[in-house]
């Protein structure tokens, strides 16, 4: 059974220049429980397909479905977390992991052992009543990945969250996802320009080109985790990645 | 007492600063003229009171030291002197509550239609479509030149003062706020949706309270122009009032009068603008930057 299942989607926007097609007759359907990653150069329309996907933006044709369901608005059974830091300032760590869980009027005792669990697992629970502002970057995007999780969501939608983040903070980070991704078997699809992050993350692997957005090519990537980042394979995978994207261009398109 | 000190020789704060600056020799530059770094909280104090202590010396040594004349520069005693007099004998502290008055009726009545409306705009762009262009439209109408219609329509008493107040209030705060709410990060926004908030969720319990610092920050703003028009008002007609007082000095060539009506408005914005910034703290801790 697909987790997400994408249908032909196209995606045109009206610009002032212009109608501009920033997908084009894309699809793809990812496994339940599978951690899939999109790559491809800016403007590829990678976001927007996961803008898609969340159901922040509504395609122009074809359609997402979301666990057999046609996605339509954004629910709680798709979890996003964005590259910038999109955790409330004004609520503390822990009140930001159970927004979620309050929304749907989870009782309070069950918001409170949900959160325990989460900050437990991410290493923060020193921090349940600090405020976003006194972490630091990697522990937000901790706290978003909490969040989102804390509702328990079908599947996780993730764009360039560690985009923000220093190599080593991103390196450590990395790692920290695929335990959660393991532990919780939940599905993923992961947003990055970053193939080097997309090869050591991803199980499926699907390549974009720049606009008009479509699927190029998809690789899936058996290699055995724990995965080390120095692997030989994956970086044999990269490179021919890479060479997919510059494939057919000159190299100033990219 | 460091400041009537330093007025007189203009030596002191230079004293107390000079062992922190010998300990920082090496690194003076590095220290205190890193573009936008912070500098250390006592550097900070005393360059603070120094700025007063410039002003105060400049103003004595004009003063004191006779180059103008006392009709059209009074000494810094005179004016204390004067403002003491307002106080004890004229019953000054009457057009101070006065003037007081004016500004929170009217900055209060502002800021309760412009926080709603400008949140409004800012979150909605139908309501924008509809209300910015004619607040944009009024708010580049000065609102002094509305005093002669609002003289005519309210007479001088309270009502004009606190029209001309809302006049000059309200359209500018309005579209500040507007502002802040416009400049909430969408990704905010978007994060609430996916986190199953809906419409309602999103602008009460998201939008709102990612506004209300912002808000606060302009209200501070704002109470400043109200203390701008109420004085220009007051200028033009009152019965009485911190502007009237400056007003009747000024027949009467009574110059410390007047600078001791200056010092007072500037007394009670700073007084405002304290409580502003006290407010903003108490309320807001977890923000990230600091009201101007």
């Amino acid at each position: 059974m697909s987790a997400i299942d994408v249908d032909r989607v196209t995606m045109v926007f009206e610009t002032r220049r212009g109608r501009v097609t920033a997908l084009d007759d894309v699809s793809l359907e990812i496994p339940d429980g599978h951690f899939a990653c999109l790559v491809g150069p800016s403007g590829c329309g990678k976001s927007t397909l996961l803008r898609i996907m969340g159901g922040l933006l509504r395609a122009t044709q074809g359609m997402v479905r979301v666990g057999e369901r046609p996605v339509e608005r954004p629910g709680a059974d798709r979890g996003m977390v964005f590259q910038s830091y999109t955790l409330f300032p004004w609520l503390k760590v822990r009140e930001n992991v159970e927004f979620g869980p309050k929304l749907q009027r989870v009782p309070r005792a069950a918001r409170r052992k949900t959160s325990d669990a989460l900050l437990r697992e991410m290493g923060l629970e020193e921090f349940a009543g600090a405020y976003p502002k006194e972490l630091s970057g990697g522990m937000q995007q901790r706290v978003a990945i909490a969040r989102a999780l804390a509702n328990e969501p079908e599947v996780l939608l993730m764009d360039e969250p560690f985009g923000a983040l220093d190599a080593l903070t991103r390196a450590s980070a990395q790692r920290f996802l695929t335990q959660v991704w393991e532990r919780h078997k939940r599905t993923i699809a992961f947003v990055t320009h970053d193939i080097e992050e997309a090869v050591f993350l991803g199980e499926t692997i699907y390549v974009m080109s720049p606009r008009p957005g479509r699927i190029r090519e998809v690789v899936q990537v058996d290699v055995a985790r724990p995965r080390a980042l120095e692997d030989e394979r994956l970086g044999d995978l990269r490179r021919r990645i890479l060479s997919q994207i510059f494939e057919g261009e000159g190299a100033g398109a990219v | 007492m460091t400041r009537a000190s330093s007025t007189r020789s203009g030596a002191d704060p230079g004293t107390a600063a000079a062992p922190a600056v010998e300990r920082a020799r090496p690194g003076f530059a590095d220290r205190y003229l890193t573009p936008k770094e912070p500098i250390p909280r006592r550097a900070a104090t005393t360059l603070g009171l120094l700025g007063f202590g410039v002003v105060l010396g400049l103003w004595s040594a004009l003063s004191y030291g006779g180059v103008y004349d006392e009709l059209f520069l009074p000494s810094p005693t005179t004016v204390a002197a004067a403002g003491y007099d307002l106080f004890a004998h004229y019953g000054f502290i009457h057009d101070v509550w006065a003037s007081t008055y004016r500004i929170l009726v009217g900055f209060v009545i502002s800021a309760l239609i412009g926080i709603p409306l400008g949140i409004a705009i800012g979150s909605f762009r139908s309501v924008q479509a509809f209300f910015e262009p004619v607040i944009a439209f009024v708010r580049y109408m000065p609102a002094s030149a509305f005093i002669p219609l609002l003289i005519i329509w309210f007479g001088i008493a309270d009502t004009e003062k606190i029209a001309v107040i809302f006049i000059g209030v309200f359209f500018p705060l309005t579209l500040l706020i507007a502002d802040v709410s416009a400049n909430v990060p969408r990704e905010l926004l978007h994060s609430s949706y996916t986190l199953g908030a809906s419409r309602r969720q999103v602008f009460f319990r998201v939008l709102l309270p990612a506004s209300w610092p912002g808000v606060l920050d302009n209200l501070r703003i704002g109470m400043g122009w109200a203390w701008t028009y109420l004085i220009v008002a007051e200028l033009v007609a009152a019965e009485r009032g911190i502007g009237h007082v400056i007003l009747q000095a000024s027949r009467f060539l009574q110059t410390d009068q007047i600078i001791a009506g200056i010092i007072i408005i500037g007394l009670i914005g700073l007084a405002f603008d304290a409580f502003f910034r006290w407010l903003y703290r108490v309320l807001f801790p977890y923000a990230e930057r600091v009201a101007r």
